[in-house]
């Protein structure tokens, strides 16, 4: 099982919008190598015939008939948002996209 | 900001190298909710009045698929001949853009539900390209961002962005092809045709209405060069967000160009996204491309996996309409015309409001007549599609159907279309204001014919001798008299009574 390099860490929380300390980057390292070699553990036992599976339900096709339903009001939408302007959600510059 | 780009000729381009494309369309469907919740997804509402905690993106908040966009996804999958999955999940593809509020778009990785299909396109000489389709999969589209403080609502220098998320959520499926390769100088039209025939097809199925100007259909041009000969690609270009099928040609044409002159001068093409500008038809970079693992994609645990029964699917195509490569041989059997005629026809765009006009109580040659005669000129000149005139099928039907009554004549009929097509009003109200009506009046042809012999010694006398040819004149006469309107048949008929003479 390959550890987690610092380097690895340090993409995931740019990833993730997460401003690590050096010191951190070392200690998350650590931590996320032990856990992703817990979880590993789990291939160990799985063999051939074991599908992998996202979800504990044994349940298919879940769907709804597409039938409009009442939206929340623009106000109760907004009502969380930082700022807000013209009815909109007001977000600081997007820099570096589009 | 904009940088010159120096461009090799195309002809240059194409005989150092051969593109290979790849292109990747969104469409968005028209189901009147969202694909994961109950929120309706009607065009033109008020900013952030149609939205939910699962479109926001709230805490605890659980998606549902709508079961209207599993079945036009497995619609398109099959009518682009593909395999429908047997079972396949969403998956999450991780990012942080305020377009989407909950830090992931919900769609579809490595288990689309659609897969290995393939769609026959027609070129403008009639010939057909096979165009192999990789995957067709189900996911969302996202919020709308209005820039403030930019110029003219860019991106840049904005001092911030407000965001609409009526639309984030709505169904979206991404049809991407395999590499088109082969295609060669013709590389362009092959992505032009491509897209045009899948509006087409979209349409048929009746899923979206699929215009590009709304952004309800959205293609992504990928493509590389490569040495002719090598068999291994050359790094690609992903031209983002082409949005007119004219576009899509000149997209794809530009970047033929501008790689080519890039690795003419020893350069590199890096994977880049780049953006389109209608204006000049050139292309300028955007950002340098994510590797796929960036999205950290992992399967969607609030959602159960989709397993399309077989029995659903077989029902599903087996109400698949009349598709269009099919829907046009058809009519070009009942319409009696030739290959490059109905070519000629598409290539115009003319094919639904032919049909359209067909539909509305026109017979087929005059409904071609002035789709594919004045208006097409008319199109032509103002620079716009057909179906963006002025003018409705059922107004052109109405216009036939006066010619037939002998209440027009094609050179009044003329004036009625161009005079609905200034904003004059209905066909009926352009015959009102302008006075257009035929002349049918009797007295007043006699006269105008009596007047036409009398003016015309010489001819009339020709006539009398039996040489009905020479009528025409006379006829010309009396049209010039009466200013174009009286009906020409009639006139001519009066004008052979009057001399004697019977026709033929």
């Amino acid at each position: 099982m390959p550890g987690i390099t610092r380097e690895e860490v340090a993409h995931l929380a740019r990833l993730a919008r997460l401003e690590l300390k050096p010191e951190e980057l070392e200690h998350f390292a650590g931590q996320l190598d032990d856990i992703i070699g817990a979880v590993a553990r789990v291939s160990e036992v799985a063999d051939q015939d074991v599908p992998p599976t996202s979800h504990p339900l044994p349940l298919t096709n879940v769907m709804r008939p597409d039938e409009v339903r009442p939206s929340l009001t623009p106000e109760q939408a907004l009502s969380g948002a930082p700022a807000r302007e013209q009815q909109r959600f007001k977000v600081p510059q997007i820099l570096g996209e589009e | 900001m904009t940088t010159t780009t120096d461009l090799v000729s195309y002809e240059d381009a194409l005989a150092s190298y051969d593109p290979v494309m790849g292109l990747e369309v969104h469409v968005e469907l028209g189901t009147h909710t969202k694909m994961f919740c109950g929120c309706s997804t009607a065009l033109g509402a008020d900013p952030n009045t149609q939205t939910c905690p699962v479109c926001l993106g709230m805490p605890g908040a659980l998606p549902v698929v709508n079961a209207t966009g599993v079945e036009s996804a497995i619609k398109i999958g099959l009518a682009l001949n593909c395999e429908i999955a047997e079972w396949c999940r969403f998956a999450r593809k991780n990012y942080f853009y305020p377009d989407m509020p909950k830090n992931f778009q919900t769609s579809q990785y490595d288990e689309p539900i659609a897969f290995d299909g393939y769609l026959d396109v027609q070129l403008e000489d009639g010939e057909t390209f096979r165009v192999q389709i990789e995957r067709a999969h189900m996911e969302e589209d996202t919020g709308k961002s209005l820039h403030v403080g930019g110029a003219t609502g860019r991106i840049h220098g904005a001092s911030h962005s407000l965001l609409d998320y009526n639309r984030a959520g709505i169904p979206l499926i991404e049809i991407v092809t395999k590499p088109i390769e082969g295609a060669g100088e013709r590389a362009p039209e092959v992505a032009r045709a491509y897209v045009r025939e899948l509006r087409e097809l979209i349409r048929a199925l009746g899923v979206s209405e699929a215009r590009m100007e709304m952004g309800q259909m959205r293609c992504d041009v990928n493509l590389s060069l490569r040495p002719h000969g090598r068999e291994k690609f050359g790094t690609r270009s992903e031209t983002k967000n082409v949005n007119s099928l004219r576009s899509v040609e000149r997209a794809a044409r530009f970047e033929i160009q501008r790689h080519a002159a890039v690795l003419n001068d020893g350069g590199t093409i890096i994977q880049e996204t780049r953006h389109f500008h209608e204006d000049t038809g050139s292309t300028t970079s955007g950002r340098v491309k994510e590797e796929a693992e960036d999205y950290r994609y992992f399967p969607e645990p609030d959602l159960v996996p989709v397993a399309p029964s077989r029995e659903w699917v077989e029902e599903i195509r087996s109400a698949l309409p009349e598709l269009p490569l099919v829907r046009r041989s058809r009519l070009r059997e009942e319409w009696g015309i030739s290959g490059n005629d109905m070519q000629s026809i598409l290539n115009a765009g003319a094919l639904d409001p032919i049909v359209a006009t067909i539909d509305a109580g026109a017979d087929a040659a005059s409904a071609r007549k002035w789709w594919m005669g004045e208006l097409a000129r008319s199109a032509n000149e103002s620079g716009k599609a057909l179906d963006e005139l002025a003018i409705t099928p059922v107004q052109v039907a109405r216009v036939a159907e006066l010619v037939t009554k002998g209440e027009l004549n094609d050179k009044l009929a003329r004036q009625v279309i161009l005079g609905v097509l200034a904003g004059e009003g209905t066909p009926d109200e352009v015959v009102d204001k302008r006075g257009l009506k035929v002349v049918s009046d009797e007295g007043a042809l006699t006269a105008a014919v009596d007047e036409a012999i009398a003016g015309n010694p010489g001819v009339a006398d020709k006539i009398r001798g039996g040489k009905v040819a020479a009528a025409g004149a006379l006829v010309g006469a009396v049209m010039k008299a009466t200013r174009g309107q009286a009906d020409a048949a009639r006139v001519k008929e009066l004008i052979l009574e009057k001399l004697g003479v019977t026709e033929g």
